[in-house]
């Protein structure tokens, strides 16, 4: 500045105020340069935290597909119940932490005040259940089982309730259409958990705190299609977590609805019918081990023959697939899962696995085919076979001289098939197998889809075993150790098995090879497994993928996604070998070993074919197998320490079949009662309102049928069951349980029937027909 | 120097002019006034009113269910400012000399008063005294007027009769004598933001009086050892030291202490360029900063106008300091020169606190952004102040 002062204003006073005027507007321009800082150049990095700061997650769960039969009966599906929340932001505002509210709420609901407020604190470290596990601004379930009246009592006096809501909600509901609970086949749901947030994180399809996740069955195996799509809203809040506004909101999607080709009419005849066989069984009482039979759990399969599709599916034990609902409660869940439980919640359809017993006989029927003997024979069936210094028995110890392999499998002889079995085994090197055995046999069983899983569309199935030389020698590996440490040559019965599997547990014996011939010894095949096969048997030999699923079908009905059958291979056998085994099978329906059992059945109208089956398990009773099939349908019934294959499960599956075509005990077909004389073909429709046409379902259709409950009486004229009578049946009109013995131990007296324990070299095994 | 005089028959104004022309004339009072100081603490106090009504619109626990509450205050507050500031252009910086005394006592007797048990706490600072019908009185914001008038009488008085080139030490001590008496008082309170701007205060004025550089030296080193003093021997509350721990590490405590400094830096710095546009900023909406209406109403301006909206609040701010330190030099009186000097001090380093603090480089302290922040106390002083400026720069010509 040029203009000095007149007063002689002094030159320092002029230079300090320079100074300050420097002072200043350096201070200014250090501002102007921070803020620049701060905006511009770390700008992103502070408008992220801001948006951190103030944007919250309101979840809409999505409403879960329905699970629906063949015909649109839901199976499982939502409803509606009066759910009473809390918002704990709303509760948190209040100066006592909404302490008396929820005190007051406690009143109405008439719930303790302390488990309320259990209810709304938020989980962590130091909490233990129960407190809220979710996003602490999504409103918080107090109870879902409010009553209407309680639901009007919060909300007329909402003033009285801040931050209490009482709404309905979706939840699930297992809807047991004609009592049919299909349990295990529809699984369940549980809340998600952490890993699994962790996981799904960066997937397509992330999870989300509220989430339900399907556990088991087809609410596993389906769940993504089922979960849809949770709406999120996004909510501006403020500092203390009020809601200024909305951000940005995506609707929840509903879940697609699946549609089985489970009948839910043949699933609740399927179950009840297992049920009344299973405590009939229990009724009967068992000569071998002196006591009645356990009946301790089983399995029944209904399949569509031509595709491979399911139409029932029982496991028993079974349990109400409700408890899951809303939580499990630690009572329930140990109840379903403790020592004592029997495991209800296992699918023994898919993941139970037991010996075939006789079943099994189709298998090398076709191996022996393959092999190059001739499906006419004659074979020897003799009272027994022995090889070396062992002897393993026929059933009852009897002979039909000179028969073919239809007939063998008619009177399912066994000793037809140790021979067999036994002069492969031989032609492949015997002890000293060659380097490239033919191993027919064992190499049928894996064309058969026995040894793997039938890649059914539910989770966890087992895969059976098939007890081939591959499989001998991993559990050889497996377990040498512990048998050469237990085994001794001269101690007990099972020191010498040890002691025996130690040295030569790796090769496949004679025995081993004898017992497999009849599904005995390691062999072990699941109900799926075998009613696939016997459906490939009756479809002309295609195996498919067993399938539940049959359609995902949008929530508005418009998109249909089916889920076509998928075959996986062919019975290995000709179209020639296939008619006589088929043949032969009818044979067993009319005149062999279930032939009692179908006393009476249009035969000509609807050409039954079956296969019984008893195997024998080491300190355990008989496992009950029962294979059928017709055109359209095959079933598989198995009772583990059950008794005999007809006499166990052959009324049931009988009953089944009545149902499923309308036969009257007396053989009438009457069209009108058929359940199902041929499978679902058309899909039920899905309106676009999302309502679902289906048929009404009565009460109970196990009930409706006048035919007298079959597990609780057999059939007025049929025969008692000759396994366990022990009479010796006609060869028109047989059934014969063959048993062998080792001569070495035997000696003693054996039970009527002929039943006894048989000690193979590999020593663990017993072997029926 | 006459008391009691008219300032504006003193300009020379006959009562024979009269409307735009008089008001247009060459020489005429309104084409003499500092209009890029006076336009600019306009433009600063209606944006400040936006500011303040964005921040305090959703806030019902303090506008009382009225949105507008705190924007009408604020124009009414800076309609009394206003009226304040021709109040002492009309008396004049050279009339209020005379009644600096009594000012000066009026002043000290009301930060008196809000020790005494009229006085209430507002943010843990006890330096308010509440009046009837709602209203508020901070003294200490007038008090920073009466320091620089007081002071500026005392040093100036014998350089401008012209006995001397510069204040003598008695003079000098003096002077710091008539500021201690308050600041000890304020510092009682305590206000530690106020003593901070008084303490800048008397280093300005000391500064433009031309006092000896021992002075000014020695009083910065008596500072710098007093504040190590303070410090030590625990006169501050812990909430005055955790803000200054805060301010040295912000991630210290983010939820507690640390969390002003914290959000009101998440604040701005989501501002960028632009902003969120005004009532859009999330923070500001979501009251995630506290006081936002008052000691960090510049968190508004940069979230929701950006940089644009922030340095244009600091460049107003500029034009108004600049303008300030041109009056300061070019009046000729040293009284005058004092005045505008302790004026541009206070504004100076009120607004290098106020929005420092936002920007986290200078501690948290409760002190108003002048002409922005809602208050009335600070709005009444500052305009007060900036009548005295004007009054400055309009009296230059008689003393040529």
């Amino acid at each position: 500045m040029t203009n000095i002062p007149e007063t002689g204003r002094n030159l320092r006073v002029q230079i300090r105020l320079v100074v300050i005027q420097v002072l200043v507007i350096s201070l200014l321009g250090t501002l102007g340069g921070r803020l620049w800082y701060l905006q511009i150049r770390e700008g992103d990095q502070y408008a992220k935290e801001a948006s951190g700061n103030h944007v919250q997650q309101v979840v809409q769960p999505a409403v879960r597909g329905s699970i629906l039969d063949a015909r649109g009966v839901a199976l499982a599906d939502n409803e509606t119940r009066l759910v009473v929340s809390a918002s704990r932001t709303d509760l948190m505002k209040m100066k006592d932490d909404g302490k008396a509210v929820l005190t007051k709420l406690a009143g109405v609901l008439g719930m303790k005040p302390a488990d309320v407020e259990q209810k709304v604190r938020l989980c962590n470290a130091e909490t233990p259940q129960p407190c809220w596990n979710g996003s602490p601004y999504q409103p918080i379930p107090i109870t879902d089982e409010a009553t209407p009246k309680q639901a009007l009592q919060i909300r007329e006096r909402a003033e009285d309730f801040p931050g209490i809501t009482a709404e309905p909600q979706a939840l699930r509901r297992y809807t047991s259409p004609g009592k049919a609970n299909t349990a295990q086949v529809l699984g369940y749901l549980s809340p998600v958990t952490d890993e699994e947030i962790q996981k799904a994180q960066d997937s397509s399809s992330p999870y989300l705190r509220s989430d339900m996740v399907g556990r088991s069955g087809l609410e596993r195996q389906y769940d993504k299609q089922l979960r849809g799509k949770a709406g999120v809203t996004r909510y501006e809040v403020d500092k203390l977590g009020r809601v200024l506004g909305q951000a940005e909101a995506d609707p929840a999607q509903p879940g697609a609805n699946l549609v089985t080709s489970i009948d839910s009419r043949v699933q609740r005849i399927a179950e009840y019918e297992l049920n009344e066989a299973m405590k009939e069984a229990r009724k009967q009482h068992d000569r071998n081990t002196n006591r009645n039979y356990e009946a301790d759990s089983g399995a029944v399969v209904v399949m569509e023959a031509k595709t491979g599709r399911v139409v029932a599916m029982a496991s028993n034990p079974t349990y109400d697939p409700n408890a899951w609902v809303g939580g499990i409660s630690a009572k329930d869940y140990a109840a379903l899962t403790g020592k004592d439980s029997n495991y209800p919640l296992l699918n023994r359809a898919i993941q139970g696995q037991s010996a075939p017993g006789s079943i099994f006989k189709v298998i090398p029927t076709a191996a022996a085919i393959n092999a190059g003997y001739s499906f006419e024979g004659p074979y020897e069936c003799s009272s027994s076979y022995s090889i070396g210094g062992q002897v393993f028995k026929n059933f009852e110890s009897q002979s039909f001289g000179g028969i073919s392999l239809g007939r063998a499998l008619e009177v399912s002889c066994d000793t037809v098939f140790y021979r067999l079995s036994h002069e492969e085994w031989k032609r492949d090197g015997g002890n000293k197998p060659k380097k490239n055995p033919n191993d027919w046999f064992y190499k049928t069983s894996h064309q058969f889809g026995l040894g793997e899983e039938t890649g059914i569309d539910l989770p966890n199935e087992v895969t059976g075993r098939v007890p081939d030389r591959q499989w001998k020698k991993d559990y050889w590996t497996a377990n040498k150790d512990s048998w050469c440490k237990y085994g001794k040559k001269d101690g007990s019965y099972a020191e010498k098995i040890a002691y025996e599997n130690c040295l030569e547990g790796n090769r496949l014996r004679a025995g081993d090879s004898v017992n497999y011939s009849i599904g005995q010894g390691d062999t072990l095949v699941t109900p799926i497994q075998m009613a696939s096969i016997y459906a490939a048997l009756a479809n002309g030999g295609t195996l498919y993928h067993p399938t539940v699923g049959k359609a995902v079908i949008s929530p508005d009905g418009k998109t249909v996604e089916e889920i076509e059958p998928k075959a996986h291979g062919k019975l290995p056998m000709t179209k020639k070998t296939l008619a006589q085994i088929d043949e032969a099978l009818e044979g067993v329906a009319t005149r062999g070993t279930a032939a009692w059992r179908f006393g009476g059945w249009p035969q000509d109208e609807i050409p039954m074919h079956a296969k019984t089956g008893t195997a024998e398990v080491h300190g355990k009773q008989t496992t009950s197998w029962f294979a059928t099939y017709t055109k359209d349908y095959s079933i598989v019934m198995t009772i583990s320490q059950g008794g005999t294959g007809s006499g166990a499960s052959g009324p049931a599956v009988r009953n089944i079949y009545n149902a499923l075509y309308g036969v009257s005990e007396d053989g009438e077909i009457d069209k009108k009662r058929a359940l199902l004389p041929t499978p679902q073909k058309n899909l039920p429709t899905v309106r676009t309102d999302g309502t679902i046409q289906s048929p009404k379902i009565s009460k109970d259709p196990a009930k409706d049928r006048a035919t007298p409950s079959p597990g609780a009486s057999t059939p007025q004229d049929a025969p008692a069951d000759p396994q366990q009578t022990g009479t010796t049946p006609s060869p028109e009109n047989t059934n014969r349980d063959t048993r062998r013995r080792d001569r070495r131990r035997g000696g003693a007296p054996r039970p009527a029937d002929g039943r006894t324990r048989r000690r193979a070299r590999t020593g663990t095994r017993r072997t029926t027909s | 120097m006459t008391g009691g005089v008219n300032s504006f028959q003193v300009s020379g104004y006959g009562p024979e002019r009269a409307g735009w022309t008089r008001l247009l004339a060459r020489d005429s009072l309104a084409r003499r006034m500092d209009w890029p100081i006076l336009l600019s603490a306009i433009a600063l106090s209606l944006l400040g009113s936006l500011l303040v009504y964005s921040a305090t619109r959703n806030r019902t626990e303090l506008n009382q269910g009225d949105p507008y509450y705190f924007l009408v205050r604020h124009w009414l507050n800076t309609g009394i400012g206003l009226a304040l500031m021709v109040g002492a252009i009309w008396l004049g910086h050279r009339a209020l000399r005379t009644a600096v005394p009594l000012l000066y006592g009026a002043s000290v007797f009301l930060i008196l008063l809000v020790l005494t048990p009229l006085g209430s706490t507002i943010n843990g600072a006890h330096s308010w005294i509440k009046l009837p019908g709602g209203f508020s009185l901070q003294p200490s914001e007038f008090v920073k007027i009466t320091i620089i008038l007081g002071m500026a009488m005392l040093l100036a008085a014998r350089v401008d009769a012209g006995d001397k080139p510069y204040p003598d030490h008695r003079t000098v001590l003096q002077a710091l004598g008539l500021a201690v008496v308050p600041m000890l008082i304020v510092m009682l309170m305590p206000d530690l933001g106020s003593v901070m701007v008084m303490v800048v205060i008397v280093l300005g004025v000391l500064l433009a009086s031309g006092a000896s550089n021992r002075w000014i030296f020695g009083l910065m080193s008596a500072g710098a050892i007093g504040a190590v003093t303070v410090w030590q021997i625990g006169i501050l509350d812990e909430y005055q030291i955790n803000r200054f721990a805060a301010f040295a590490n912000p991630e210290l405590d983010p939820a507690g202490v640390g969390y002003n400094t914290n959000q009101a830096r998440i604040a701005i710095g989501s501002g960028g360029l632009t902003g969120s546009g005004l009532f859009q900023g999330s923070q500001t909406t979501g009251q995630f900063v506290p006081e936002q209406q008052t000691d960090f109403v510049f968190t508004v301006a940069g979230e929701e106008l950006g940089f644009v909206g922030g340095a244009l609040i600091i460049a107003l701010l500029g034009i108004i300091l600049w303008r300030a330190c041109r009056i300061a030099r070019d009046t000729t009186d040293l009284y005058g020169t004092v005045v505008a000097a302790g004026i541009v001090a206070w504004f100076g380093f009120q607004t290098f606190e106020n929005i420092g603090m936002t920007l986290g480089i200078m501690p948290v302290t409760g002190l108003p952004l002048p002409f922005v922040s809602y208050g009335g106390s600070s709005m009444f002083a500052t305009w007060l102040a900036v009548g005295l400026l004007q009054s400055i720069k309009l009296q230059r010509p008689m003393s040529a």
